[in-house]
């Protein structure tokens, strides 16, 4: 699960981690009366307005109604907070990660501007915090050359790019804590408190049970505080079982509506673009069928795990999400059954259908495993316009058809 | 023989007594594992399915000399659970949870690490050894005995496959499903190897996905240790890059973690990829009459 960066930095905090301090808004009153809150409070006049989507490039990004407009600014009067929360709140923010459609806008951060100056340079750096698969490891990410496209850093200059793996069951040790502040070229007050930042940081990586942390820019100010500017943060969905207050917040606008109507009927469904349907037990065969699917001439219109248990209640609200997409010029329907029954699967398919009236694509029922043949009697005998087989070879010519009559 | 289990594999059932260790515990017991009793906290001291109910693990090895435990205890609880078994002396640790925190078998992994046990899972579908024992909650039918080893992270790919060999005349010899998790106990290059060294096992089918870096790891070894044909399928030929495909690792992190990837590697290092899953029975039984 993603969290919004003025989510995120509020998770930050209860570990002791500095954030810029903002106040997150959904209209322009709030956002100026915010301003003047943190105008006041700073004694300056520099704010910066950051609208919050799922989705990073938002400096870069303009709003699809506004094209003058980017997501992130720096604002200096009441007035330009005015102009520039109006300008992004409600419309559409298009980044290189959103794609054209873009993201609806519903709130503005209102954020203290920590590019003030005093005795030191300031400094950007990147950092993040994630699960290393090939050494069962979390390990710590960072680099000097912050504010950048960290994968762009990766490439061409891989030698920028520093690793501290912690040991499983341990916290961050001190000695790599000392590691990170040196290799980012830090003394005194800015090294201590990088010590005590990156301390911090690991312990609510673990706390929170992040799939991953980045904290990109990570800010040495000029008085020498560290500071995360930005954060991106994910949740392991496995463990929000033991974080229902992370839980709440999660913002279903940020997802395809699509998907999120099938995880209701706990449904495991991903939106693709194909012509092709397909509803399957098991996350593994249901990758393969979409597989099968390209090699028979088609395109998979998406994922769709049912899981072990496929009822006519779950192939009835399978058969009605796949079939939202218009692209959809045909569904294949491939059950492995093992502990449930075929001709059980069967019967469900056949009452979905019925429940569903007249479909007017071809639908290709695969059904292996216990009663199979029982099964693949039932279809061909219901007088339904579907085309049944046993076994997947066979399901492939099937779905070749199809596609070659659709074509 | 076989692998990992078999006929004298004394087995616990951790979450004996709830609707799924129940059920399957059933069906084992039914398909000839030799399930010795079971453990639930707080229920020692009672009979379940006529086998005895002990609230430790140690308890229960103690008293019934057990050596193998299949865990089916819910996800918050189940790296507890793993943790349990090895510490009182399970040689081979099957965990069929799905859903476990990550950061949890993290730990979990560390702390068998070094113990003399060996752990399956999370989030598969067990392990069987066909005629001899299923310690897992796949059909026991689809799996008549023969000599084709299958490793596999997915559960219903693994009986597609099953049913493939035995109707292509091989049978299985065992049946390893390793999990879709990012942290799993067994790799792919390790439960690729227990095969290479198994006597019964003939050839060796690979099922992979894409996410992380386990099949590649496999190719790797095998390149220099193939002893015996290996046929390999990845799935998620078609997935989008970024979007967790039902299995918790099943996510393209980068450009070596596709499936196109993936099976570029295995087909240099000598493996025979097949691109349809439709395909693998039928290359397996092509390549082992060559």
């Amino acid at each position: 699960m993603n969290l919004h960066e003025y989510q995120a930095k509020e998770l930050l905090k209860k570990y002791d981690v500095p954030v810029q301090e903002g106040v997150a808004c959904s209209t322009p009153e709030e956002a100026v009366a915010a301003y003047e809150k943190i105008a006041a409070e700073t004694n300056s006049k520099f704010a910066v307005l950051k609208a919050q989507i799922h989705a990073g490039g938002r400096g870069k990004g303009t709003m699809k109604e506004v094209p003058s407009q980017h997501g992130v600014q720096v604002v200096k009067s009441a007035d330009d907070v005015k102009t520039v929360a109006t300008n992004i709140l409600g419309n559409t923010l298009v980044t290189i990660q959103t794609g054209e459609a873009g993201k609806v806008v519903s709130k503005i951060l209102l954020a203290k501007d920590m590019y003030y100056d005093g005795p030191s340079d300031r400094k950007e750096f990147y950092l993040s915090i994630l699960l290393d698969r090939a050494t069962k490891q979390n390990v710590i990410m960072y680099s000097t050359e912050g504010g950048m496209d960290i994968e762009e850093v990766a490439h061409s200059t891989p030698e920028k790019i520093y690793k501290e793996f912690v040991k499983p069951g341990y916290s961050l040790q001190g000695f790599q804590a000392r590691n990170i502040a040196f290799n980012l070229g830090l003394t005194g007050d800015a090294q201590k408190n990088m010590i005590k930042f990156v301390t911090n940081l690991y312990n609510a990586y673990v706390g929170l049970d992040c799939g991953m942390l980045e904290i990109n820019p990570l800010f040495k100010s000029a008085d020498d505080k560290i500071i995360a500017v930005d954060c991106k943060m994910n949740i392991d969905d496995n463990a929000l079982i033991r974080h229902k207050d992370i839980e709440a917040l999660r913002d279903k606008s940020e997802e395809d509506p699509t998907e999120v109507e099938a995880g209701e009927f706990n449904l495991n469904y991903v939106k693709l673009d194909g012509n092709v349907g397909c509803m399957v037990n098991g996350a593994g065969l249901a990758m393969a069928t979409m597989d099968m699917i390209k090699l028979a001439g088609g395109e998979p219109a998406n994922f769709l795990d049912v899981g072990g248990t496929a009822n006519a209640q779950t192939v009835e609200a399978g058969f009605r999400i796949i079939m939202k997409d218009p692209n959809v010029k045909a569904i294949l329907i491939n059950i492995f059954g093992g502990i449930v029954r075929c001709d059980r699967v069967a019967a469900g398919v056949i009452e979905a259908y019925n429940n569903l009236g007249d479909i007017q694509i071809p639908i290709i029922v695969r059904l292996q495993g216990t009663n199979a043949v029982e099964a693949k009697k039932l279809i061909e005998e219901s007088g339904l316009k579907v085309q049944s087989a046993i076994l997947l070879s066979e399901a492939a010519e099937l779905v070749q058809k199809a596609v070659a009559v659709t074509a | 023989m076989a692998v990992l289990v078999n006929k004298d594999s004394k087995v616990i059932v951790q979450g004996f007594t709830g609707t799924e260790g129940t059920f399957h515990a059933t069906q084992m017991i039914e398909y000839g594992t030799n399930v010795v009793g079971g453990v639930t906290p707080n229920k020692g001291g009672t009979t379940h399915l006529d086998r005895p109910v002990f609230n430790t693990v140690k308890d229960a090895v103690v008293s019934t000399g057990a050596d193998t435990s299949i865990i089916f205890v819910p996800p918050a609880f189940a790296a507890d659970a793993v943790m349990e078994a090895s510490d009182a002396g399970i040689k081979t640790i099957i965990c069929i949870t799905e859903g476990i925190p990550v950061q949890d078998m993290v730990k979990a992994r560390e702390y068998i690490k070094g113990k003399d046990s060996r752990l399956i899972g999370p989030n598969c579908p067990g392990v069987i050894t066909a005629g001899e024992a299923k310690v897992g909650i796949m059909p026991g039918f689809v799996f008549e005995k023969g000599k084709i080893g299958i490793v596999s992270k997915s559960g219903t790919l693994t009986y597609e496959a099953a049913d493939q060999v035995v109707k292509a005349g091989l049978g299985v010899s065992t049946a390893i499903g390793i999990g879709g998790d990012p942290i799993i106990g067994t790799t792919t290059k390790e439960a690729v190897e227990l095969l290479m060294n198994d006597p019964e096992t003939e050839g060796i089918i690979m099922i992979g996905e894409i996410g992380g870096n386990m099949e590649a790891e496999a190719a790797t070894w095998l390149k220099d240790n193939m002893r015996k044909p290996v046929v390999g399928f990845i799935a998620g030929q078609t997935a989008p890059p970024g979007r967790r495909m039902g299995h918790a690792g099943a996510i393209i992190g980068g450009a070596d973690d596709t499936a196109e990837a993936k099976m570029k590697i295995m087909g240099e290092c000598g493996i025979h990829v097949v691109a349809s899953p439709a395909d693998i029975g039928k290359t397996m039984a092509s390549v082992l009459n060559k």
